[in-house]
């Protein structure tokens, strides 16, 4: 077993350095830096519009076209993506890095039996032949628990459940064993029995074949549940990262802090009035200057008109972006 | 004026069937025989899965959707085959709030007219409206001079607040809350849940909460009702049902609720299911859960349990853990 120091100087399975993306003229993410490495689960969460998704697209140029990606770089095991040609890209996708996303049913082709949008990555980056390429998108199929997969290969995505259609996805993203798997809030649309049975499959896919795990959500029960290091969005920047225990027994940036602090506890008092962030999130065009999180957060001061810059708090990977971390008792 | 604990809504053995047209024919069993109070000034959660039948019981309650068979008394009275007349006399003592409150509002149409609307329909004088929609805005913590806004220079949070003052504007008794913060952000989701915790405690509000979110039912019920498949598999004060369910349902619907906790998440024992719901057009003939259930005995496939009391406190139906002599 490695130690968690000798993970981190291995080079990162993905580097995210510096990337702007503009929509309109508008920073809407800014100077975002991630990185994955191998084995690990890497957890972006934050609010809706801080940026997850445009993040998770621009990993394998994905964005929609009023997006382009400004500056950076998206390094994946060296090679910067950001700059790629279209038709190396077509090499990677699907291949040494797959997405997968919230809607299952809307991202399967609606006219193509499942068992071929499996085999489809096989065909085309492995050039097997068709009954090589059935027989391993079967295997798969058993291994993403889809029961009675001979049947349900031939089947067409509207005669799966929505759960089964997410179970198909994964399968089909991860047919290549690709070294990056990133899923942008992949549970949000199903239920929580189900969301347990993918959560589950994703980590046993993680420690059988040693891919690196991107997962996206809003939600800090599957943080909690699924992270080895999480990235704390607002504001099309990261504000505050770390290994999973940090961020939760000791935050270091208010934002985290209170967002862990306003989700009711099962084991919280009941019917007690529950932490409140004052505002609400704001619209892209109306982020303040320096710090974005300044409109809303209680220790705000002057100097919050800079922008804090990523700092690390301790020799562990951790670090936040606030002027004022040594005054968080303040709001505990 | 109903007192506080008193049975406000009662429902009883109520079904909502929809036939399917088509050369299958078939009925989905949608509500099939639930049966729960509502008491006065108490909040009652629904919770279950997607398609266990949440909306359609919310539904069946506020005229939406007509009634199979089954009884439904507010304060005492009959209400479950009323005529349309009657149904709308009812709006002033029940209302609903669904959950995306973007779709609730009329873009067009300035807050204030919106929040006034039921007034309209009751008949109330201009002025009047005016002033009791100064009051409401007010109740759910909004500035007054929102009233001239339309929809669209509000965000989610403060347009779900309008639609909840709006389902106040005639002072009902009973709140039926369809998932009201389901479509909120993290942030928001708090305000919102702390207005209805004053609101009810101000007004001697009741609720009917349904929500497939359990920490935040937990948070606010005070009963719990766990459907499956149209069907009620346990149901008891949250304490209890949070402390010790009985159910294997409900155990592993509260087991898979991640923690935002990493540490105690590594160390708790889930209970992880296999397979998905079963169609509601062709529902298992015994126990609606003997498909998923890790626990069944042979007995389950054919007989149907009905809900027995267990000592934990809740009632649950199930011929393992709660078997029928116990009731005797
Ligand atoms: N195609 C587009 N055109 C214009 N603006 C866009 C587009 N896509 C995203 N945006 C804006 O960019 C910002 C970041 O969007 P993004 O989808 O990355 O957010 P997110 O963090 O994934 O949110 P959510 O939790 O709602 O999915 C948002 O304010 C959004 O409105
Ligand atoms: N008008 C209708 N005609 C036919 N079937 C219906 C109709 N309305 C609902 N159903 C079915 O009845 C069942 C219960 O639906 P309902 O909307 O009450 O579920 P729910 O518990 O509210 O689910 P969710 O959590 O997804 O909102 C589902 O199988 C649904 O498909
Ligand atoms: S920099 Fe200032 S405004 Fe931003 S989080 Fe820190 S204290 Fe708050
Ligand atoms: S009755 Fe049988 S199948 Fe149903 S929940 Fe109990 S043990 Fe499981
Ligand atoms: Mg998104
Ligand atoms: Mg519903």
């Amino acid at each position: 077993m490695m130690t968690e120091t000798a993970q981190r100087d291995e080079t990162p399975v993905l580097a995210i350095k510096d990337l702007r993306i503009q929509i309109g003229g508008l920073d809407v993410v800014d100077g975002v830096s991630l990185r994955a490495d191998r084995g690990r689960i890497l957890a972006v969460v934050g609010e809706s519009g801080c940026g997850k998704s445009l993040t998770a697209l621009s990993i394998l140029r994905l964005l929609p076209k009023a997006a382009r990606i400004a500056e950076g770089r998206i390094e994946l095991e060296g090679t910067d993506l950001a700059h790629l040609p279209e038709k190396d890209l077509e090499d990677i996708r699907g291949n040494q890095a797959s997405i997968i996303f919230q809607e299952p049913i809307a991202s399967l082709n609606p006219l193509m039996r499942v068992g071929a949008q499996v085999e489809e990555a096989l065909r085309l980056h492995r050039g097997l032949s068709h009954a090589e390429a059935q027989r391993e998108a079967l295997a798969m199929l058993v291994s993403v628990g889809i029961p009675d997969p001979q049947r349900r290969a031939r089947q067409y995505p509207f005669e799966l459940s929505g759960g089964m259609c997410q179970r198909v996805m994964i399968a089909a993203a991860l047919i290549c064993r690709p070294r990056l798997l990133i899923a942008d809030e992949p549970t949000t649309a199903l239920d929580v029995t189900i969301q347990a049975q993918i959560l589950d499959l994703m980590k046993r896919l993680r420690d059988e074949v040693g891919t690196s795990i991107i997962i996206i959500t809003h939600d800090m029960g599957v943080v909690a549940e699924m992270a080895d290091d999480v990235a704390v969005m607002y504001g099309g920047r990261v504000v505050e990262r770390g290994p999973v225990d940090t961020i939760f027994a000791a935050p270091a940036h208010p934002y985290t802090h209170l967002l862990l602090a306003t989700v009711p506890r099962l084991d919280g008092h009941r019917k007690s009035a529950l932490r409140t962030i004052e505002g609400i999130v704001p619209g892209v065009d109306q982020w303040p200057k320096g710090c974005r999180f300044r409109s809303r957060c209680p220790l705000a001061t002057d100097v919050c008109a800079r922008r804090p810059s990523l700092d690390p708090v301790d020799a562990t990977g951790h670090a936040a972006a606030c002027w004022h971390k040594d005054r968080l008792r303040e709001i505990a | 004026m109903t007192n506080p604990g008193s049975t406000l809504l009662s429902v009883r053995d109520l079904k909502i069937h929809f036939p399917i047209r088509g050369s299958q024919g078939g009925v989905v069993k949608a509500v099939d025989g639930i049966s729960f109070d509502i008491p006065s000034g108490r909040t009652v959660a629904l919770v279950g899965e997607s398609g266990c039948g949440k909306s359609t019981t919310a539904y069946g309650i506020i005229g939406l959707e007509p009634v199979t068979s089954g009884s439904i008394q507010f304060e005492g009275r009959e209400i479950a085959h009323l005529d349309k007349q009657s149904r709308r006399a009812l709006a002033t003592d029940i209302q609903i709030v669904f959950q995306d409150p973007s779709a609730a509002l009329n873009p067009k149409m300035a807050i204030g007219d919106s929040i006034g609307e039921p007034l309209v329909i009751q008949g109330w004088r201009r002025d009047e409206r005016k002033q009791r929609v100064r009051e409401l805005l007010d109740l759910v913590g909004l500035p007054e001079a929102y009233a001239e806004r339309t929809p669209n220079a509000l965000s989610g949070g403060q347009r779900q607040r309008v639609v909840i003052a709006r389902a106040l504007a005639l002072s009902p008794k009973l709140l039926v809350l369809d998932e009201p913060v389901s479509a909120l952000d993290v942030s928001i989701r708090s305000q919102i849940l702390n207005l209805l915790m004053e609101l009810q405690k101000e007004l001697g509000l009741s609720y009917l909460f349904i929500s497939h979110d359990l920490s935040v039912v937990r948070h606010l019920a005070d009963d719990v009702i766990v459907m499956y498949l149209g069907t009620v598999v346990e149901e008891g004060g949250a304490e209890a049902l949070f402390e010790a369910p009985q159910h294997p349902y409900t155990q592993a619907l509260i087991s898979a609720i991640p923690l935002p906790d990493p540490r105690a998440q590594r160390s708790r024992e889930r209970i992880i299911l296999k397979g998905d719901l079963p169609s509601p057009l062709n529902p298992p003939t015994g126990c609606p859960f003997v498909g998923r259930c890790p626990i069944r005995i042979e007995p389950c496939g054919t007989i149907r349990p009905s809900l027995q009391p267990v000592p934990s406190g809740t009632r649950a139906a199930c011929l393992v853990r709660a078997p029928a002599t116990l009731a005797a």
